[in-house]
């Protein structure tokens, strides 16, 4: 198939996308990477009036060590984030997730602005963004809003951004180094939009307990799921038999092809295991 | 702003100007307007591979682009790839492994693994199997295919460490 | 060898049995190959078809008003209006007793029977501008109750789709071989029963189905270019339906994309495009998308096995039941037939094994679902995973291995020819060569111990075995006898040019598999040239012989033995030539690498280009009388057995994660017999593809349908096809039992890979799962089923 007809706009500064925001509203959709949205418009599940390709906006690229904090610009490809030394040394967690993403020459193109701002429940960096406690900088006319990751993802494709606002980067706190992390999904073939993945980050102690777990889940809900019971069971006395039993509480899957909801949370316990396993090890 | 867009690239070392629909993504424009047709459609929606081509050094989807986002853009395809040489290792790898049958797939094969050859130069089977991952084959085994990119990076640099 | 009858081929500068490079390669790995799509003619249109969002609906009245203005179109054609320039069609056989099927038309008429069907036709200038205006047309639909669970179909409460028909039974047909009754009463008799299923799945060729079809009406002919497997028997189709002569139609077939047996039929959409060219008189393009593929390429392997055996305890089997069900969408496929699949189970069904009882029914239903049709290795994977899947169970059962209840039980290598319970002549096959060479291989004494060792630590693996036939080289008993105008014969052209090398042509086609390369080197061989001096043509009816093209694994085994014979007759009208020349009996001299020589001493005598320029340019100076033709035609076709039979054997051994219920791919092994080796490089990546295909099925592919007949799994999202990075090594080994109807002895190999691979993943699976108690019947074997024979979910 091909794409209804859209007219297009290279936008030249951010001036340039806000107005066209502005001036078309819902009938206007921002090209970042492309790589969810082209698709969606080959198959006319999208049929935006206008795209505002924002991909010549050369200040929203780019990863900076800021203090204690690694900012990394919207248009940052992954391709980019995979070939960071400062993604590597200070976030291992979304090193080791980046090459889980699709294939090389769709992370070639992929943006982690795209991939935070369309929230794709079973994506692997809005789960990144909440196990890190990243901060979204959205950005708009008015200027830049901070938006914590645990209050940006509202719901299926739903984030918190306004109309007329577009994502501008995300700030990453820097790891510190007894902070471990890993990235586990299950997907049928690699590449694939994982069946169910979990990022999961906490601070291990010496005698062996995990302190402040974060355990983000995704592809198992309509957002990635933050399993507080779980966590909660974790850094407590229960250890990882009781996080596990905990998800019951935390995780509500849905159906699909690859199987009934016990499916998905069946899945997530082994995950939970073998995150910990991980962590601890 | 406009449902038409001008754009100027180069393709394959060549200078293109076109007036494009904006709709129009990568690999049609070079296949309808440039007559460029050794990319080749198989899905439109990111998934088989077969439209992988390379632009400012980096292989993409040329389904996920579209064509009004080249302007300025550097694009190879097979046809430009085949004249310089740059792959030829691989083509004559392909060729005596049998590494392809319909020949659909195998532009795009040739491109992706050009790309992870450029960057590794002694790829195991299993990382060649991962790479090209994302580039689907229905005739081969894929089997032929790795052994192909196997030869080729053994031909460009050398017998294996062991 | 001398004397044998493959003495023609077994010469000392044979390119038989050698892995020549494929002289098409080059061009395919240049980007210079030419698909349909990449073709483009003058005042060339574009068409978008409008397709039934229901599965089963009314159609009451088509608005396409706004659709007519729309820039860029040329002429909107709703199904009624095309049907006054294109007839419809029945897709029956008479050989196959009672089967029947409705009239099917190019687009629907007054009802749309599956979601997906063609129904309003936009022609335009571009494809975009032709799916534009196809968004802009209304249809006032009245959705009909869907028929979509094929347990159901023959139920007196499910609507009947085609009244006329009386109830939704397309095909039934019930075989009795030996004694199964007698057999399953046998007092020392172990029986096992199972309920098998495979999942329905499509062939997702990378290049869509394409057609571009130019009607010039200044000379009153169609040309049609298309990615088809059967040029010949698409220009009957063409003809008979667009009211033409045969004559009028030539199809062209030039790069395929992938085919393996989706290309072989008659799709509505690609009928109704070359009947648009003829309404509109200019040529009009039709490329399949995926999307449109993936509801309108024919589906198959939708079918649900109740099956069982007895065997005694020491291993001696006796018998297998099946009672196959399948469901083939409301039509039958034209003019293939869908009952062929069902068929095929019966006939394949048991196929390696001696028994004492046979007995299987297939119960062919109609759907509102995609049609399904002959997809690679046609019922084959079907038959072996039930076969195979059967003598696993009945070794578990007796206790006894699974390597060793074959060996007990595979037709002995020297009790050919023999006839099988269903019916089936096997000339000469090699199931214990076969199996004992897979088993080497594989070193299964080794994998065995390693799987214990590793049970022990609580890592499960698996090791999948099965023994499989393999039906090629169709006579006329496939097709012909019943009524469809699909050729059995094929027939080879070798012309020798002044310059001393060969063009040749044949009525099979090149799909990837290496059929020109195969065609060049028997040409080659036959008449003694230079592999790189054969020039191959294919794919047109107004050049090549007449033929049946490609399928059913016929190119090497019927166009190759036609391009022998073709060479052969040709190399004696040359020695006539060069005896003449050389004053010499043609007998005492021979071709070699495109001399000719003295046979005895092998000194040259003569180059083919000097005798082709005395010949063409100098004929004076030749004897008056001397016959100098030098082209030769010549037509083979399968006489003494209805079906060739190949066989062999393939294992996998993989790890299944009894937590998360994945299953990880460590290798896959096939031994294959497809007689006569001529190119074994291809043979092996050809019986690698089939077995990834296999593969597929088994673990990954299937059309899930909604209650409501809407396809879930519609994209290539959601339609997993096998990819690399998931796919083991798979390691391929020959066994040769040449037919002897032939003088090339090549039986063909294109199914074997899908047939046998299935099974062995069924095999392997289970295996790895048979401490457990849990086993997994039913394709594809995802994660999910795993874990819930597991009982872990």
């Amino acid at each position: 198939m091909k794409p209804a007809p859209f007219a297009y706009l290279r936008a030249r500064s951010l001036a340039e996308a806000f107005d066209a925001l502005d001036r078309h509203g819902e009938e206007a959709r921002l090209l970042a990477g492309g790589q969810s949205l082209i698709p969606a418009l080959n198959l006319r599940l999208a049929t935006p009036a206008v795209l505002v390709d924002i991909n010549g906006l050369a200040g929203l690229a780019g990863i900076a060590l800021q203090g204690g904090v690694v900012r990394i610009g919207a248009l940052t490809r992954h391709a980019a984030l995979e070939a960071s030394e400062i993604v590597a040394r200070h976030l291992p967690l979304l090193a080791e997730a980046v090459p889980q993403i699709a294939h090389p020459a769709i992370r070639s193109r992929g943006t982690l602005g795209g991939s935070i701002a369309l929230a794709d429940p079973a994506a692997e960096l809005p789960a990144c963004a909440l196990a890190l406690d990243a901060t979204i900088v959205a950005m708009g006319r008015a200027g830049e809003r901070r938006i914590a990751a645990r209050d940006f993802f509202r719901g299926l494709y739903q984030t918190d951004l306004q109309p007329g606002e577009l994502v501008a980067a995300v700030e990453f706190p820097v790891q510190p180094p007894e902070r471990r992390g890993c990235v586990l999904e299950l997907a049928r073939r690699q590449g694939d939009y994982a069946i169910v993945g979990l990022a999961a980050a906490a601070t291990v102690q010496g005698d062996g307990a995990l302190r402040d777990p974060r355990l983000v889940f995704f592809g198992v809900g309509p957002t990635p799921v933050r399993a507080a019971a779980a966590e909660a069971a974790l850094a407590g006395a229960g250890g990882v038999a009781a996080a596990q039993a905990a998800l019951e509480r935390d995780l509500d899957p849905p159906a699909d092809l690859h199987g009934p909801p016990q499916f998905r949370r069946h899945l997530a316990r082994v995950l939970l295991g073998r995150a910990a396993a991980r962590l601890l090890g | 702003m406009d449902r038409f867009v001008a754009i100027r690239l180069t393709v394959n070392g060549e200078p293109v100007e076109a007036r494009v629909d904006a709709r129009l993504h990568l690999v049609d424009f070079l296949r309808e307007q440039l007559d460029l047709t050794g990319s080749h459609v198989g899905c439109e929606h990111g998934v088989c591979g077969a439209c992988t081509i390379r632009v400012n050094g980096e292989i993409v989807r040329g389904c996920l682009m579209l064509a009004a986002q080249c302007d300025g853009a550097e694009v190879w395809t097979i046809e430009g790839l085949t004249e310089t040489g740059e792959i030829a290792a691989l083509q004559e790898a392909f060729v005596a492994r049998n590494a392809l049958q319909c020949g659909f797939c195998t532009p795009g094969m040739l491109v992706a693994a050009a790309e992870l050859l450029r960057r590794e130069p002694r790829p195991s089977r299993e990382r060649i199997r991962d790479w090209l991952g994302g580039n689907y084959c229905r005739c081969t085994g894929y089997h032929a295919i790795v052994d192909a990119v196997e030869q080729a990076a053994a031909a460009l640099h050398g017998a294996p460490a062991e | 060898m001398t004397g044998s009858p493959l003495s023609e081929i077994d010469r000392p500068n044979s390119y038989i049995g050698r892995s020549v490079p494929r002289p098409n390669a080059r061009r395919l790995v240049a980007g210079r190959g030419a698909y349909v799509d990449d073709l483009r003619l003058p005042r060339m249109a574009h068409v978008a078809f409008l397709r039934s969002p229901h599965a089963h609906a009314r159609i009451l009245a088509i608005h396409a008003e706004e659709a007519r203005r729309a820039p860029g179109v040329i002429r909107v054609v709703t199904g009624r209006e095309l049907a006054a320039h294109c007839t419809p069609w029945v897709g029956v056989l008479h050989h196959l007793k009672g089967l029947k099927s409705a009239p099917q038309h190019a687009m629907a008429v007054d009802r749309a029977c599956w979601q997906g069907e063609p129904v309003c036709a936009v022609v335009a200038r571009s494809r975009a501008e032709a799916e534009d205006a196809a968004a802009l047309i209304r249809v006032d639909w009245e959705e009909l109750p869907a028929v979509t669970d094929m347990e159901t179909a023959l139920d007196p409460a499910t609507p009947v789709i085609h009244p006329d028909l009386g109830d939704n039974l397309a095909f039934r047909r019930e075989h009795v071989g030996g004694d199964p009754d007698a057999a399953f009463a046998d007092p020392e008799a172990v029986v096992v029963e199972a309920t098998f299923h495979t999942g329905r799945h499509t062939g997702v060729c990378l290049e869509g189905r394409s057609i571009l079809a130019d009607w010039n009406p200044a000379e009153e002919r169609l040309t049609v270019y298309q990615s088809t497997q059967a040029p010949h028997m698409m220009q009957t189709v063409f003809a008979r339906h667009l009211g033409l002569r045969e004559g009028q139609v030539r199809v062209v077939c030039k790069d395929v994309g992938g085919s393996y047996g989706i290309k072989v039929h008659v799709y509505p959409d690609e009928v109704a495009t070359a009947a648009l060219s003829k309404m509109l008189g200019r040529p009009v393009k039709f490329v399949a998308d995926r999307i449109e593929g993936m509801v309108s390429d024919i589906h198959a392997r939708d079918h649900r096995l109740r099956a069982r055996a007895a065997v005694r305890r020491d291993g001696t089997l006796l018998a297998m039941e099946v009672d196959d069900l399948t469901g083939i969408g409301p039509y039958s496929v034209y003019p293939r037939t869908s009952a062929v699949e069902g068929n095929q189970v019966v006939n394949l069904c048991g196929g390696p094994y001696v028994l004492k009882g046979y007995r299987a029914k297939t119960t062919v239903v109609f759907q509102n679902k995609t049609p399904t049709c002959q997809y690679r290795a046609v019922g084959h994977p079907i038959a072996t995973a039930v076969t195979e899947g059967l003598v696993d169970l009945a070794a578990e059962a007796i206790g006894m291995d699974p390597a060793e209840i074959r060996r007990r039980n595979l037709i002995p290598d020297d009790a050919y020819p023999c006839t099988s319970l269903s019916g089936m002549r096997f000339e000469a096959l090699s199931h214990h060569k076969c199996l004992a060479r897979l088993l080497e291989m594989m070193d299964y004494e080794r994998l065995r111990a390693e799987q214990a060792e590793l049970r022990k630590h609580g890592i499960h693996r698996g090791i999948g075995l099965a023994c499989f036939i393999e039906l090629t080289n169709p006579s006329p008993f496939m097709y012909g006898i019943g009524g469809a105008r699909i050729s059995a014969m094929d027939g080879a052209t070798v012309r020798l040019d002044p310059d001393g090398s060969l063009a040749v042509a044949s009525g099979v086609t090149e799909q990837g598999q290496g059929t020109e390369a195969i065609l060049a080197q028997i040409a080659a061989t036959a008449v003694g040239v230079p592999v790189e001096r054969v020039r191959v043509v294919t794919g047109d009816t107004e050049v090549t012989p007449y033929g049946g093209g490609t399928w059913a694994s016929r190119g090497a085994g019927i166009g190759g033995e036609a391009m022998l014979q073709a060479g052969l007759a040709l190399k004696e009208g040359i020695l006539a030539v060069a005896g003449a020349m050389l004053q010499a009996r043609p007998e005492t001299l021979d071709i070699r690498g495109g001399v000719v020589v003295d046979r005895a001493s092998g000194a040259e005598r003569l180059p083919l280009e000097e005798l082709g320029r005395v010949v063409y340019f100098r004929g004076d100076t030749l004897p008056r009388d001397l016959p100098r033709e030098l082209v030769a035609t010549r037509h083979w076709t399968p006489k003494e057995y209805p079906f060739c039979f190949t066989n062999g054997a393939q294992a996998s051994y993989l790890e299944v994660d009894v937590e998360t219920g994945f299953v990880r791919l460590l290798g896959h092994w096939c031994v294959e017999d497809c007689g006569t080796v001529i190119n074994p490089m291809l043979v092996e990546e050809q019986i690698r593809g089939g077995v990834v295909q296999g593969i597929g099925g088994a673990l990954f592919e299937h059309c899930v349908y909604s209650p409501e007949g809407q396809l879930l799994s519609g994209s290539l999202a959601d339609y997993l096809v096998p990819m690399s990075g998931e796919m083991p090594d798979i390691h391929v080994g020959h066994v040769e039992t040449p037919t002897r109807e032939s003088a090339l002895g090549a039986k063909g190999a294109g199914e074997a890979g899908t047939a046998g691979a299935p099974a062995a993943v069924q095999n392997a699976i289970n295996d790895a799962l048979r401490p457990f108690g849990a086993r997994v019947l039913a394709q594809p074997f995802t994660p999910a089923r795993i874990l819930a024979a597991l009982g872990r979910i």
